[in-house]
């Protein structure tokens, strides 16, 4: 019974984690303070209901209690201080245990979301602090998830906060007029969190699922509060798209696998048909943005049974509209792909050759690797061989590096 | 919140200098935002001073040679950070020099 309870009371609070921090900050402007009275009333929740149970509405209970160990805090400071009378009016709410409508408190963690995404904090500082304040992450957590020491985190989390408080950064939605610039650095910041998890550019492990889960739970927070934002929806689509096929991403020895080689079998497709959910949902606005489009992207390959029965010219056609919305020469690289799987490995060619003449991606070993692929299927082995070793030079990771190899001296055996 | 405006550019953002600031000085002075102005001389001009060990170091120059010197500022008062990057943005010289958002520590 008690498991029982504890397991319950970690769901809840990663569920209201944010929104009582939120609250706490909206009434007291502080946000230490926040954090530690949010901290306070869950350590005693969990004693609490351990011997009564879980309360009916436990996000009130922590709110309220929450709130109480602040105005507490707050009047033991500032007897005497002039905001002494704002804390009297909200101690009369706090104690009424009204936490408002579920929808005002879904709009103080937007607040809060919007808040710890100012651009005008650093993009590391932005998603330390979203990590803390949205995710109830601790320090340590944050720390150990990108690689930098607890005294580290910890510095670059107070600057951050203290740079809130005194630079006067307000703690709101911003207005509609500047909602177009101030949502695509929230939908950046929880995209490189499911990044960081997903690819794990460094670290033990090549995904660190706690990233990826907390950037989901946000993004769905998100896509719910900003329903009018088909970007919102469409960043929740694709990291469910991408999310649905972790389990088959790498192999027993650790090493990637291939989409084609991958285990579809294995695919999580109630997470798949959620995705497309959302991605549907988000394209009936009729304002695809770059998530929306890469969502669909993800969702082609999703949604094939085998890998042969994948539409790659629908998916050429995505990524040629993918380059219009956001232009790159990566995203060129993948239309060319998309269209050699397509229209043949002669198309594709003539793509890269134009994209390799630019000069833009040549530091890049999968231009390379992608055009000996390309040639090795025309059978021009010579040219082949040459790409496979401008890939083999250019390749940092040993996974690649070792498929690269041999992939060359296969190709120079039919020279 | 108070904050400073320290306008900064290069050499190049001299040029500007007599141009006025075309009427964001009376937008914000009417809307009650702008306290105080002024615009400085080159940093040529400028004297650097230090006192060392009860000795007086003086330097012939701005406090740091860097290609962008400050060459004015602007004190204003106003709601908050979002509103202050609004009003910076709008002054002319964000157009072609840098402008710093410093808020003011005890105001």
């Amino acid at each position: 019974m008690r498991g029982d309870v504890a397991i319950t009371a970690a769901e809840v609070f990663q569920d209201e984690w944010g929104r009582v921090v939120a609250t706490v900050i909206r009434d007291t402007g502080d946000w230490s303070l926040a954090e530690e009275c949010t901290q306070d009333a869950f350590t005693l929740a969990l004693e609490r209901w351990r011997d009564d149970g879980i309360p009916d509405r436990p996000g009130a209970w922590l709110t309220t209690v929450a709130r109480r160990r602040a105005i507490d805090r707050v009047r033991r400071n500032a007897i005497g201080d002039a905001k002494l009378h704002d804390i009297a009016m909200m101690s009369e709410t706090a104690a009424d245990g009204a936490d408002g409508e579920p929808d005002g408190i879904d709009d103080e963690r937007l607040r809060l979301m919007f808040t710890c995404c100012h651009p005008a904090l650093a993009v590391d500082a932005q998603i330390a602090l979203t990590l803390r304040m949205l995710g109830g992450l601790s320090t340590a957590e944050i720390a150990r998830a990108f690689l930098v020491s607890e005294e580290t985190m910890g510095k670059r989390l107070g600057r951050a906060k203290q740079k809130i408080r005194h630079a006067g950064i307000p703690f709101r939605v911003p207005p509609p007029q500047m909602l177009p610039t101030r949502i695509p650095p929230l939908l950046a910041v929880i995209y490189l969190l499911f990044n960081e998890g997903y690819s794990a550019s460094s670290g033990a492990g090549l995904m660190r699922p706690e990233l990826t889960r907390e950037a989901i739970r946000l993004a769905r927070v998100l896509a719910q509060l900003l329903p009018e934002e088909p970007e919102a929806s469409g960043l929740l689509a694709l990291m469910l798209l991408h999310d649905a096929r972790r389990a088959t991403r790498v192999d027993d020895v650790g090493d990637l696998v291939t989409l084609e080689d991958q285990e579809r079998t294995l695919w999580d497709l109630a997470e798949v048909g959620e995705g497309v959910l959302f991605l549907e949902r988000a394209l009936e606005k009729g304002r695809a943005g770059a998530y929306q489009i890469q969502a669909a992207i993800a969702a082609c390959h999703s949604t094939a049974a085998r890998a042969a029965d994948t539409d790659w010219a629908q998916i050429a056609a995505l990524y040629g509209q993918l380059g219009r919305v956001a232009p790159s020469p990566v995203v060129e690289l993948n239309r060319a792909v998309a269209v050699a799987m397509a229209h043949g490995p002669a198309a594709g060619l003539c793509l890269i050759d134009s994209l390799a003449e630019s000069k833009r991606l040549n530091g890049y070993h999968l231009l390379h690797a992608t055009r000996a692929d390309l040639l090795r299927r025309l059978e021009r082995h010579a040219d082949a061989a040459d790409a496979y070793r401008s890939a083999v030079e250019l390749a940092r990771c040993d996974t690649e590096c070792r498929y690269l190899r041999r992939r060359l001296i296969e190709t120079t055996a039919r020279c | 919140v108070k904050y400073i405006l320290l306008i900064c550019g290069d050499e190049s953002a001299a040029m500007h200098a007599g141009e006025g600031c075309s009427g964001w000085t009376e937008e914000m002075q009417g809307r009650g935002i702008l306290l105080q102005a002024a615009g400085l001389r080159p940093a040529s001009d400028a004297t650097t001073v230090r006192v060392r060990d009860h000795d007086v170091h003086l330097f012939d120059g701005p406090f740091a040679e860097t290609k962008e010197q400050v060459g004015g500022f602007c004190l204003i008062d106003c709601a908050d950070l979002d509103e202050a990057i609004d009003i910076a943005a709008k002054h002319p010289a964000s157009a072609y020099g840098t402008i710093e958002i410093r808020p003011l520590a005890h105001a």
